[in-house]
């Protein structure tokens, strides 16, 4: 008889799927990290001089700062002088059509499942995609350009429109935020950038997809999506990563910024950056900053995540609430099995009046992983009236896992309301048997009561990255008649 | 169809059926009754294939296989379905999505193929009916939030779907209103036919009034006591358990 363990041990022992290394000649900076290095990308990337100086400005604040270890997360020493902080595809960006792309790239993405041509010409998604630090190939923007929206890579910005990065670069996430994004300010490679001018909705869903590729490559990713007044623009962010041996950071800064009143962007993400062997070798560490900052009034910046990768994840999607009646959301779902190990949750800063803040975390913890929730709700003293509701739900499977909770509340005015409420849960022995009862193999049982347990994320997720998310929990979607 | 000889079963180290002996035929309805805790949830759940039961001696045999043998998710593939007597929540699957994985799997095991979802809808709309339950039980949770008799009754619905060859409701009259009662027994006479067969665990004589038996056993301290027609269950009624257990007369059918 298959017993519930045998279950749950299949489904961790699941393999990675997309653990290949493609061979795409790459051009590197050498190992290690200086003000030499800063220069060397810098040029390589034909940058003005301010944003040279900004980066060096960043890297002197990075050498003053130190490692966070408040994170419930244990992982060996980064040696930040044994990483290659630039890598570029030979072929040069910049290219006109798919044609132009190195062949052995596009094999690439096509086992990642992510076929381009298929995209552009069926899902009406435009993708900027990200092979290691270059934008490689851009689509729709003819399009998009017609209605006034910039979506290009963040290096190509810097070039076309330089105003806008130096406006808007580092407004809500200073260089010397953290020291991850100190270190990203520092050292970033590329990333997507996106501006959606007043009164305009986005008719398609914007996305990009990453891929750490060369060995040792520390991808720093930097990514600023901007909305005036009246803008809408929903946004996709989804990754694998191919299998490999060494440790490999990752610091990512994402900063969005509803300017206007009204404006509204929602950022998902489906996050599955190699996560390790059985054993706990190798894996990403995923070191993240993002936030956003509703500034209008009557904003909204929703965070819907679904985090299945990573050896080390640490990473707290915020939102400033800056406007009156401003909206912040974040949904998410984290995975952690084997030696997996996740501290993530969210900030949400309440400042002006009637804001309002929805927070729904679901973690899933599996083998030896380790789950950890973390938020802050703060309301300031001028936030009258503002609502905040958290939910954080976590789900067992196993005895050799964890899940841990830490919320922050911090309340500065009495006529705002904070609900807090919380749950572990064991998938249960008698569910597992009641769907078996009728007729389910064990696996596809826990993948059903899994996929429940996430319902109210990944209704959040625009369709086909909904699709993509249950695949990578390995369940299938509730149906259309669901 | 099912044959069970000499089933002993224990759990944690404590034996709850001791020598259980039943033989069901296709087109019967065997009730089932006995006091609490004398183990007829345990042989349901025995029957079904739950893990947590050791069983120490005896044999099962279902449609000349030996059910023991067999994998609960199996076992509900051949026909064999057990209404639980606290049917479980599964929070965030919705009950139409439920049923239509688990009749599809049930059907692809049989090599017939698999329903879409408009045909799935037409199904399921017509057996909704044969229970007498209202559309938006489709589209809630699997049990999550169900009233006791509405999960109850949700059971019925999940049988009249993937209409088993044996069922095994297990005190599903506990919690029902009277009309809810009725409905309850009206669907389960509707799916009675040559080819099925009935196992009703029941505490009272009431339900026997609707569905009725062709066999009822009395099972006390894990043992078949006392077997005969529907007329046993009035006199049970009448005498209690009491006037089993001094007069034990071990039957096998
Ligand atoms: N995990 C367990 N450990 C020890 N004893 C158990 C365990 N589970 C069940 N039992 C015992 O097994 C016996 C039979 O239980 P069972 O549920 O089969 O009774 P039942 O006939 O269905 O009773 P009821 O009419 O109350 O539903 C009870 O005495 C019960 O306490
Ligand atoms: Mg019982």
């Amino acid at each position: 008889m298959t017993t519930e363990p045998n279950t749950i041990e299949d489904l961790a022992n699941r393999e990675y799927k997309w653990g290949f290394v493609s061979d795409v000649e790459s051009e590197s900076a050498p190992k290690g990290l200086g003000e030499a290095t800063i220069r060397y990308i810098s040029a390589r990337k034909n940058e003005p001089e301010w944003l040279l100086e900004w980066r060096l400005k960043s890297y002197r604040h990075w050498l003053q700062m130190t490692e966070p270890t408040w994170a419930n997360v244990r992982y060996p020493k980064v040696d930040y002088q044994d990483i290659i902080y630039y890598s570029a595809p030979k072929k040069k960006p910049g290219l006109k059509s798919l044609s132009e792309v190195d062949p052995e790239l596009l094999r690439t993405y096509e086992k990642l499942g992510i076929p381009l041509r298929e995209q552009e010409m069926l899902a009406g998604v435009a993708v900027d995609a990200v092979f290691d630090s270059v934008s490689v190939a851009t689509t729709y923007k003819g399009k998009l350009k017609e209605l006034g929206i910039i979506f290009c890579s963040f290096s190509e910005a810097v070039q076309e429109h330089p105003e806008l990065v130096r406006k808007y670069l580092g407004s809500v996430v200073p260089p010397n935020d953290n020291f991850f994004a100190a270190l990203n300010s520092a050292v970033f490679s590329d990333g997507s950038f996106c501006y959606i001018p007043k009164g305009v909705r986005c008719p398609m869903e914007l996305s990009t997809y990453f891929r750490i590729n060369a060995a040792n490559t520390g991808q720093f990713e930097r990514t600023l999506i901007v909305a005036e007044e009246g803008a809408y623009v929903s946004y996709l962010e989804g990754c694998t990563a191919p299998m490999r041996d060494t440790n490999q950071l990752h610091a990512a800064v994402v900063e969005l910024v509803a300017v206007g009143d009204n404006a509204s962007i929602k950022y998902s993400t489906v996050q599955n950056w190699y996560p390790g062997d059985k054993e706990g070798r190798g894996g990403i560490y995923n070191f993240v900053t993002k936030r956003g900052k509703c500034i209008g009034r009557n904003t909204r910046i929703s965070w819907t995540q679904v985090e299945t990768g990573s050896a080390i994840t640490w990473k707290y999607p915020s939102v400033i609430l800056q406007g009156d009646n401003a909206v912040g959301e974040f949904y998410s779902v984290a995975v952690v099995n084997n030696h997996q190990q996740a501290d993530t949750g969210t900030k949400m800063i309440h400042i002006g009046k009637n804001t309002r803040s929805t927070i729904v975390s679901k973690g899933i913890s599996a083998g030896f992983g380790q789950n950890s929730y973390r938020g802050q709700v703060s309301i300031k003293k001028g936030a009258t009236n503002a609502r905040n509701f958290s939910q954080c739900d976590s789900l067992l499977l196993g005895d050799t896992c964890g899940a841990h909770t830490f919320p922050y509340i911090e309340v500065r005015n009495t006529t705002s309301k904070v609900e807090h409420e919380a749950s572990t849960s064991k998938i249960g022995e008698d569910q597992i048997f009641y769907c078996k009862q009728r007729g389910l193999a064990a696996e596809d049982a826990v993948n059903m009561i899994v996929n429940g347990f996430c319902r109210e994320v990944f209704r959040e997720l625009p369709m086909e990255f909904a699709v993509e998310a249950q695949k990578l929990l390995g369940v299938s979607l509730e149906g259309s008649v669901g | 169809m099912l044959e069970i000889r000499d089933l002993h079963a224990s759990i944690n180290g404590n034996e709850i059926l001791r020598g259980v002996n039943l033989r069901v035929n296709a087109g019967e309805v065997h009730a089932i009754m006995g006091p609490n805790g004398s183990g007829k949830s345990t042989l349901a759940a025995v029957l079904a294939g739950r893990d947590v039961y050791s069983v120490s001696r005896g044999t099962v045999t279902y449609e000349g296989k030996d059910l023991l043998e067999m994998d609960p998710e199996e076992r509900a593939r051949g026909g064999v379905f057990l209404a639980f007597q606290y049917p479980v929540e599964i929070p965030g699957v919705t009950n139409s999505y439920f049923l239509k994985t688990a009749l599809n799997a049930i059907r692809k095991h049989r090599g017939l193929e698999e329903l879409d979802a408009v045909d799935f809808l037409k199904l399921i709309r017509e057996r909704m009916r044969l229970v007498d339950m209202e559309e938006s039980f489709l589209h809630r949770p699997v049990n999550e939030g169900f009233s006791g008799g509405e999960k109850k009754r949700n059971e019925i619905f999940h049988m009249a779907v993937l209409e088993p060859k044996l069922a095994i409701l297990d005190e599903t009259d506990s919690g029902l209103d009277i009309d809810a009662l009725r409905i309850v027994a009206d669907g389960v006479n509707k799916l009675r036919r040559k080819d099925n067969a009935t196992i009703v665990v029941t505490h009272y004589q009431r339900l026997l009034n609707y569905i009725i038996p062709d066999f009822v056993h009395v099972l006390v301290d894990g043992q078949v006591m006392r077997s005969g027609g529907k007329e046993l269950a009035l006199e049970l009624e009448e005498k209690g358990y009491d006037w089993v257990k001094e007069t034990p007369e071990n039957v096998t059918t």
